[in-house]
């Protein structure tokens, strides 16, 4: 099965440092417009700030943080579906940020997306052959009767009937619809797949199977993921290393055992206590560290450290100065913090408070 | 992975002749054969509309009455030469009284004749000729031109959409009979002028109803997906975005001919339409007005073919609505 899909053989080897996709200073602003002939700009939406990130040809990148703190803005950024305001986009090596929409083309076949809602990525009025085979019709590859056979091994290849070729996407379920999604950015052997929530609309128990299907995937075909969730366990147990967004910008970055090991941003701790877990006593032990407050309006995002108005150790630099995404003292160079306190390993978050003016603090 | 999913059967995936298929199941029993021609066919969303529309029994009704109207006019030559009169002869003998005035009803002229002593049954049939062909092809037209614009507005929006509205704004409120009075007497009467102004008449209202379509459809994560694929803003918009505007467009459609026969018959009533002789139900009406008071048969059945005609279509598009809409109550029809 894995011939006709793979012209290279598959890699097995453990990942390689070998950058795949490199964001550097990535900004995305959205206006924000008002009038109705003449739109004036009236504000702008900070959805990504400043994010430096890399990711090498064959990990897991888990990219986490609440609703809202731009993380798939960037994933639509890393696949040029949004352009980016300002900063640079390398894909394996070459710049593709100023690049046209027909110059981008080529470099589509080897970066696809799976999407968040397995009822709205599929269109309702097309049959299922024909979504999955879009890949090969939109970049001209093979006569119409030669892509259903094609078609028809993708399905296989994610475990769901060929037989099926001719239903519509309202025939399947939203496990299997995902699975649809999946063959379809398989299609075209990609090197990087860009998964947007894939299984955050999906069941408990339909969840595990997706993320099953994509590891055999990406061991099969050596695929890269970027993968997206505001789900801290299923992160954990998919990614090689994990980006913690807060506000458009990068809190943390490391190994996914060592940022669950030893959380150093103030925020990663609140996330991971509030993770569910599945032992009860553990559950009814542990210190949930609660946050003030709501995440601040991204169209007018806090001056400094933007966590400063919810962040228990706020002192006064961090309402003046933006802490750098480096590795803080005592730290693997992998692992990087963007705090001017670092949390230390044992110390109690709930009995901190900050010492910054009222008015910087948040409800 | 272990096993080639078409074990045995190097064209069989392709092939749709049963024999083939057969052959490829006895080679691997235990896997399921991606056959073509035992592919699992799903139920379109447009078959679920036909089967409930079956169910709607005016729609039907109307749905007969207008194929059974549509093969008379196709075949109202033949219905001419047999019932012995042809759309413009005159009856000398027997097509007027003694006074000049039309002959009613009878076995010579089954729904009587008029003020020139022509059948009015053949001058019905060849009406509705006109008022069918009108219908359809100015709405058919309109359609297109409504598709092609609203789509083109909502999918590209800003300016362009700006733009585009603006020019359907104009459209729409263009008062039409002035305008096509005007045409008329610059162009003269005929078919195809008839037809062109129905149909530049009608598209802007289908053009904002397509416009708004697409301004939503524009933003579903489907659309995202076709372009993270790499899809042009052509295919986008009539691979993506047009199969999920056919619903109102069809409904649309199907209430659009009656509009345009009443408009075509308006036409011809005010002598701007077909040029007489040539029969069309509005000149028919036309021509009436002066001896509706002493022959109810001349100004009836014109009337009545087109109030049926309309009535039908109207019916038939209010079945097809109710069948393309998903959120219509069905919990008690079933």
């Amino acid at each position: 099965m894995s011939e006709p899909l793979m012209t290279e053989p598959p890699t097995t080897e453990p990942p390689t440092a070998e950058p795949l996709v490199e964001v550097r200073e990535a900004v995305k602003y959205f206006p924000i417009r008002q009038g109705i002939v003449f739109k004036r700009e009236v504000g702008r939406v900070h959805a990504v700030e400043g994010v430096s990130l890399t990711v090498r040809r064959g990990e897991t990148l888990g990219l986490v943080g609440e609703t809202g703190c731009g993380k798939s803005t960037l994933a639509r950024c890393i696949t040029k579906l949004h352009p980016l305001t300002s900063g640079t986009l390398l894909f394996e090596g070459r710049d593709i940020t100023g690049l046209s929409r027909s110059q981008v083309r080529p470099f589509r076949r080897r970066m696809q997306m799976i999407f968040q809602d397995p009822y709205g990525s599929l269109n309702p009025r097309r049959r299922v052959g024909s979504i999955i085979g879009d890949p090969f019709a939109i970049h001209g590859e093979g006569a119409r009767d030669e892509r259903k056979p094609r078609v028809q091994e993708l399905m296989e290849l994610v475990g769901l009937n060929p037989e099926h070729y001719n239903r519509f996407p309202a025939e399947f379920s939203g496990g299997q619809r995902q699975r649809i999604g999946v063959a379809r950015a398989l299609a075209l052997k990609p090197s990087l797949i860009v998964a947007d929530e894939p299984v955050s609309a999906l069941d408990v128990s339909i969840q595990a199977q997706i993320l099953n299907l994509l590891e055999d995937l990406q061991r099969e075909f050596g695929l890269t993921y970027v993968f997206i969730s505001h789900d801290l366990s299923v992160v954990r147990h998919v990614s090689d290393r994990i980006a913690v967004m807060y506000l458009g910008q990068v809190v943390e970055l490391a190994a996914s055992e060592e940022l669950h090991g030893r959380p150093r941003h103030p925020y990663t701790n609140a996330l991971l206590s509030a993770a569910s877990v599945a032992d009860p006593d553990q559950a009814a032990a542990r210190q949930r560290i609660v946050l003030a407050g709501d995440v601040p309006s991204p169209i007018a995002p806090p001056t400094g450290c933007r966590f400063h108005p919810r962040c228990p150790k706020a002192q006064e630099i961090c309402v003046q100065q933006t802490p750098p995404l480096l590795a803080a003292a005592g730290d693997p160079d992998a692992h990087l913090t963007a705090c001017h306190f670092p949390v230390e390993p044992g110390e109690d978050l709930t009995r901190v408070t900050a010492t910054i003016p009222e008015e910087e603090r948040a409800e | 992975m272990s096993a080639d999913p078409t074990p045995g059967s190097a064209p069989g995936p392709a092939d749709s002749t049963p024999d083939a298929a057969g052959v490829a199941v006895a080679v691997a029993p235990a896997r399921p054969q991606p056959s073509g021609g035992h592919a699992i066919e799903g139920r379109s969303p447009w078959q679920l509309a036909w089967i409930h529309l079956r169910k709607d029994r005016a729609a039907m009704i109307s749905l007969a009455f207008i194929l059974l109207l549509a093969l008379l006019s196709v075949s109202a030559p033949l219905l001419a030469h047999w019932i012995g009169w042809s759309p413009t002869d005159q009856d000398r003998t027997q097509g007027l009284t003694v006074d000049g005035l039309p002959v009613g009803p009878s076995g010579r002229h089954l729904l009587g004749t008029d003020n020139l002593g022509r059948d009015i049954l053949v001058r019905v049939l060849y009406g509705s000729q006109v008022s069918l062909l009108v219908g359809v092809v100015s709405t058919l037209l309109a359609v297109a031109m409504g598709v092609l614009v609203g789509l083109v507005a909502g999918y590209f929006g800003s300016a362009v959409d700006t733009v585009l509205s603006r020019v359907m704004d104009l459209v729409l409120s263009f008062p039409f009979l002035l305008f096509a009075i005007a045409l008329v007497s610059i162009f003269g009467s005929s078919l195809a002028i008839s037809v062109f102004v129905i149909a530049f008449f009608s598209w802007a209202a289908v053009g904002r109803i397509v416009r708004g379509q697409t301004l939503s459809i524009r933003e579903k994560e489907y659309i995202e997906a076709a372009r993270s694929l790499g899809a042009g803003d052509l295919r986008i918009m009539f691979v993506d975005v047009l199969p999920n505007l056919l619903a109102p467009v069809i409904v649309y459609t199907t209430l659009l001919i009656p509009i345009a026969i009443v408009f075509e018959a308006t036409l011809s009533f005010l002598g701007l339409g077909v040029v007489p002789p040539a029969p069309t139900w509005g000149n028919m009406l036309s021509d009436s007005l002066d001896f509706y008071q002493v022959a109810w048969w001349f100004p009836l059945f014109p009337g009545l073919a087109l109030l049926l005609t309309t009535l039908a279509f109207n019916l038939l598009g209010d079945g097809v609505r109710d069948a393309l809409d998903p959120r219509a109550e069905r919990l008690f029809q079933d």
